[in-house]
């Protein structure tokens, strides 16, 4: 790890937003992960997506459970709020937490072990609740802070630091979001922020369960030949498939790109979210064939990346529970404890 | 872009921005860490080596370096460099054993030095280890030229001077003083090997305006005044004192006035504050200590009664700007000024002057009266003569002296040795060494001190202006030192990319505290400077091309903004950066020297 602190001094042309800050008002302290660890793009990703929307930091719930990635949240956004769970149950906190308070920006990160192995459970029903937040998965296929197992993200015959290859098939995230409700599915790669801060963005401001499946090679333990999750092997068999970039509202719209594989997503926010594909024949609107285009791909040895599906007018958690506008944490007592009265008439209703 | 050659020794170089602005190219980065550690008899010497004086410049230099200072770049104020050099001077140790060893048994070559000046003095330290006879001849008294009779106590005591200035004169110098040279052709007639012209700027330039003539015992010229100060013809001076020019001469003058008994001292000068040539510091100090500075005001006549002066008569002018940093001047429309006076000091520039020298021994001058001499060599048009100092381009700093004199002190050696004094140069050089000591360490403090330039302590105002021998700077003592030197951001430990080690995994990019690195794909420089991820738009400083990377793309570094706090390197995985601290050869003669 690093003992140096980050100087505070920053460049004296940084932007500064909408808000006055700069993207470093968005940082958190120096990672203690390994260097070149895949999961600080990600987390420079989140603090250049967050500066550029100019959100205000303490609007912020960020949430993770165990492992290298769900260390992570202490590397972004240090002036919001955060909770750091027990080992695959961040998705119990993050629902509790956007139950409590509607208006935050919640962003759980969690890894491959964290999700796809102790937390399959936890995962599988927050997709399905369709809580308003961002899940990132930083997704390495290996067990970094136990010094390098194979995960259940792990691409069968892939193989370990040693030569050993992994003899079981892999849990593909993405495939489980689409087919149980996630109304925003995209995976990209650490090395890649020219897609994957868009992706964030529009994953941010998305209403629903937006869950972005990020490649993120460990230098330490799976970036070697034979591994299917290291920096060369992600840069060699990628397929950007949908590229998406969030276009506030108000925001002058220009077009630049061939029709047809230009596809703008009116947001309800009066935001738009402009895709651009690679093949004319995909829609990321169509949940079948994004779930096909996947397993087509990973058979193929492909890694397809960009926002590959996405239901704009989804409904979320809130919408399906009828619960009020206003967060349950700022509703006074008289809300919250209607009287004798109103339990009489609940009671009535049951008789 | 094409890939930087880091292996041009000019490359780093200019990195180091103190260095590079230095005309001596003192390392300053390496003194000051060695200040850092409380070496400061070493810090001395590195000092002594590329700019002989130490102690004096530590007080009087004019610091070209501190302008350049990196930290004005990335934050406000430039480390106090010149200070921190006179820390170490106040504080070494017996710097005997560091000493070059002069040989009793002489080389057989006899080098004439004509002044006794920086210039002079420092040709003869290159010259004497190699064996060399000097024999020096200087119209003044006492060794030091214009250190001595131009710069006042209260800015450099006389101890400080003479300790610098005899540690030269005792290594052997055959030194003649009140030898006032009158005939170049007399010297060349002694028939020495080679012949260095250090006699400086010694002609105060004057005014012509009506009534100049007749008001003639009350004007000085303001050198010449000084002058007769330091060497005690001088004790007092009475009445309302103008002083006429804006450069540190009329700084020095206006002081000196103050502390001899003047009732009343101002500045006049021509032309507008910001635009004066006198250090910044040396404006601060004239004003805190009451002087007025009266800007914008040419002078038209001298107002007198039967030969006393009364007064001078002054024009009222606005500085238009000129878009360049520069001004015209136009009038007013305000009505002319008269300012009452009864002495005037004439501070408004001097010039190299060389009476002596025949205009038939062989020596050219150019139309400024000049000597027009080779850049490099610094050799006139007689092959055995040369100059440096303000003899040689004109009035600049002691720092200017000490480079020419290294330059000369080549020529010189190499002329003697028979060999071409420009092709047989010492070449330049770089040297680059990893400062990784561990997985986590280097040898230089990377972490990044953010603390506010320390201000120096002062003398006691009423006291330091009744005598003029009190040192007004005090200096930073040791604690003080330590805490200003923090604030140096090593610039000379470069970040050395390799480009065959990286796997572009952007760790660098995201840690850069000030942005400074970009991956990307490669183009011209112009275009390139507006990929990168925060707006490259100092074109002095330039921007580091790796080769290709595998992706394609190149790795591009604006320099600009660097604080060199190597945390690329930490956070790189593969070593692909390294903080390499360069070590810049500029050609001594000391670089021919053997064991």
């Amino acid at each position: 790890m690093t003992f140096v602190a980050k100087p505070r001094v920053r460049h004296p042309l940084l932007p500064v937003n909408e808000l006055g800050l700069t993207r470093r008002d968005y940082e958190g302290s120096v990672s203690t992960l390994c260097a070149g660890c895949g999961h600080d793009s990600v987390s420079a990703a989140i603090v250049q997506a967050c500066a550029e929307l100019s959100l205000p930091p303490h609007k912020f719930a960020k949430v993770s459970g165990i492992g290298c990635s769900s260390k992570t949240p202490s590397y972004f956004l240090s002036h919001s709020h955060g909770f750091n769970s027990v080992h695959g149950r961040m998705p119990s906190v993050a629902t509790g937490a956007n139950l409590a308070n509607r208006e935050l920006y919640c962003i759980g990160v969690s890894g491959d072990g964290d999700s796809a192995s102790i937390g399959i459970g936890q995962f599988a029903h927050i997709v399905r609740r369709r809580i308003n937040m961002l899940y990132i998965v930083d997704n390495n296929g290996t067990y970094g802070l136990t010094k390098g197992q194979f995960s259940a993200t792990n691409d069968k015959g892939s193989t370990s630091k040693r030569g050993v290859p992994n003899l079981y098939e892999p849990i593909d995230l993405v495939s489980m979001a689409l087919q149980i409700g996630a109304s925003f599915v995209a995976r990209s790669f650490s090395g890649d922020k020219r897609q994957l801060v868009p992706l964030i963005q529009a994953g941010l401001m998305h209403k629903g369960f937006a869950f972005i499946d990020v490649i993120s090679p460990c230098v330490a333990f799976n970036n070697h030949n034979g591994s299917t999750k290291s920096y060369d092997y992600v840069r060699g068999h990628t397929e950007r498939l949908v590229s998406a970039d969030y276009i506030a509202a108000g925001e002058e719209i220009t077009v630049d790109y061939e029709s047809g594989m230009l596809e703008d997503v009116a947001m309800p926010d009066g935001s738009t979210l402009r895709l651009r594909k690679v093949d004319e024949d995909y829609d990321p609107r169509d949940r079948v064939q994004a779930l096909t285009q996947v397993q087509r791909s990973a058979e193929a040895g492909e890694v397809v990346t960009g926002l590959l599906y996405v239901d704009a007018d989804a409904a979320d958690c809130h919408d399906v529970l009828g619960t009020p506008a206003t967060p349950l944490n700022a509703l006074d007592d008289s809300v919250l404890c209607p009287g004798a009265e109103a339990l009489e008439g609940v009671n009535a209703q049951l008789r | 872009m094409k890939a930087t050659d880091i292996a041009d020794p000019n490359y780093f170089h200019k990195v180091v921005d103190c260095q590079w602005a230095c005309p001596a190219h003192t390392p300053v980065p390496d003194y000051i860490r060695l200040i850092a550690e409380e070496r400061f008899t070493e810090a001395y010497m590195l000092n002594w080596d590329s700019n002989v004086f130490p102690g004096i410049l530590g007080r009087t230099c004019d610091r070209p370096c501190e302008p350049a200072c990196r930290r004005v770049r990335t934050e406000e104020k430039p480390v106090a460099i010149c200070r921190l050099k006179r820390v170490a001077a106040d504080h070494k140790g017996d710097i005997s054993d560091y000493l070059p060893r002069v040989p009793k048994k002489k080389n057989g070559k006899r080098i004439c030095l004509m002044g006794a000046g920086p210039a002079s003095l420092a040709v003869a330290r290159d010259l004497l280890p190699f064996g060399y006879e000097i024999d020096m001849f200087d119209r003044d008294p006492a060794g030091g030229g214009m250190m001595r009779s131009q710069i006042p106590a209260f800015r450099l005591p006389a101890d400080v001077l003479e300790e610098e200035v005899d540690l030269i004169l005792n290594m052997g110098v055959n030194a003649q003083f009140g030898y006032e040279i009158t005939s170049m052709k007399e010297m060349l007639d002694m028939d020495y090997d080679a012949y260095f012209v250090g006699t400086g700027a010694p002609r105060g330039r004057d005014l012509d305006l009506p009534g100049r003539q007749e008001v003639d015992d009350h004007i000085s010229i303001g050198i010449d005044w000084l002058s007769s100060v330091a060497f005690g013809h001088t004790s007092s001076i009475s009445g309302k004192v103008i002083v006429m020019g804006g450069g540190n001469t009329a700084m020095d003058c206006c002081r000196t006035s103050k502390r001899l008994g003047a009732e009343r001292v101002t500045v006049v000068v021509r032309s507008a504050f910001d635009v004066m040539k006198a250090s910044e510091w040396e404006k601060e100090d004239a004003m805190s200590e009451g002087i007025p500075i009266i800007n914008n005001r040419p002078p038209k006549e001298f107002l007198h009664d039967n030969g006393k002066l009364t007064g001078i008569v002054f024009e009222c002018v606005r500085p238009i700007p000129d878009g360049r940093g520069r001004y015209r001047y136009e009038p007013s429309g305000e009505p002319d000024v008269v300012m009452e006076c009864d002495h005037v000091l004439m501070a408004i520039g001097q010039e190299n002057h060389c009476p002596w020298v025949e205009r038939t021994v062989g020596i050219e001058f150019d139309k400024w009266d000049c000597p027009i001499l080779d850049e490099d060599t610094l050799q006139s048009s007689h092959p055995k003569v040369f100059f440096g100092g303000d003899s040689a381009l004109g009035p600049e700093n002691i720092i200017w002296a000490s480079a020419h004199a290294h330059k000369a002190a080549i020529s010189i050696h190499l002329m003697c040795q028979g060999k071409d004094i420009l092709r047989d140069r010492p070449p330049e050089g770089v040297n680059l060494i990893s400062q990784k000591m561990g997985v986590h360490q280097w040898s230089y403090d990377a972490e990044h001190d953010d603390s506010k330039r320390f201000l120096v302590p002062h003398a006691n105002k009423r006291k330091a202006l009744d005598n003029i021998k009190i040192e007004v700077e005090l200096g930073f003592d040791a604690r003080l030192g330590l805490k200003e030197a923090q604030r140096c951001l090593n610039c000379d430990v470069q970040t050395v990319f390799t480009e065959s080690l990286c796997i572009e995994c952007d760790a660098c990019v995201d840690i850069c505290p000030m942005d400074c690195i970009t991956f990307t794909n490669n183009a011209e420089e112009g275009e390139l400077r507006t990929l990168l991820t925060a707006p490259a738009q100092n074109d002095e400083q330039d921007i580091y091309v790796s080769e290709e990377l595998p992706t394609g793309r190149v790795m591009a570094k604006d320099e600009d903004v660097c604080l060199h706090c190597g945390l690329c390197a930490e956070r790189c995985p593969t070593n692909a950066w390294d903080m390499q601290k360069s070590v810049i050869h500029t050609p001594q003669l000391g670089s021919y020297a053997s064991g």
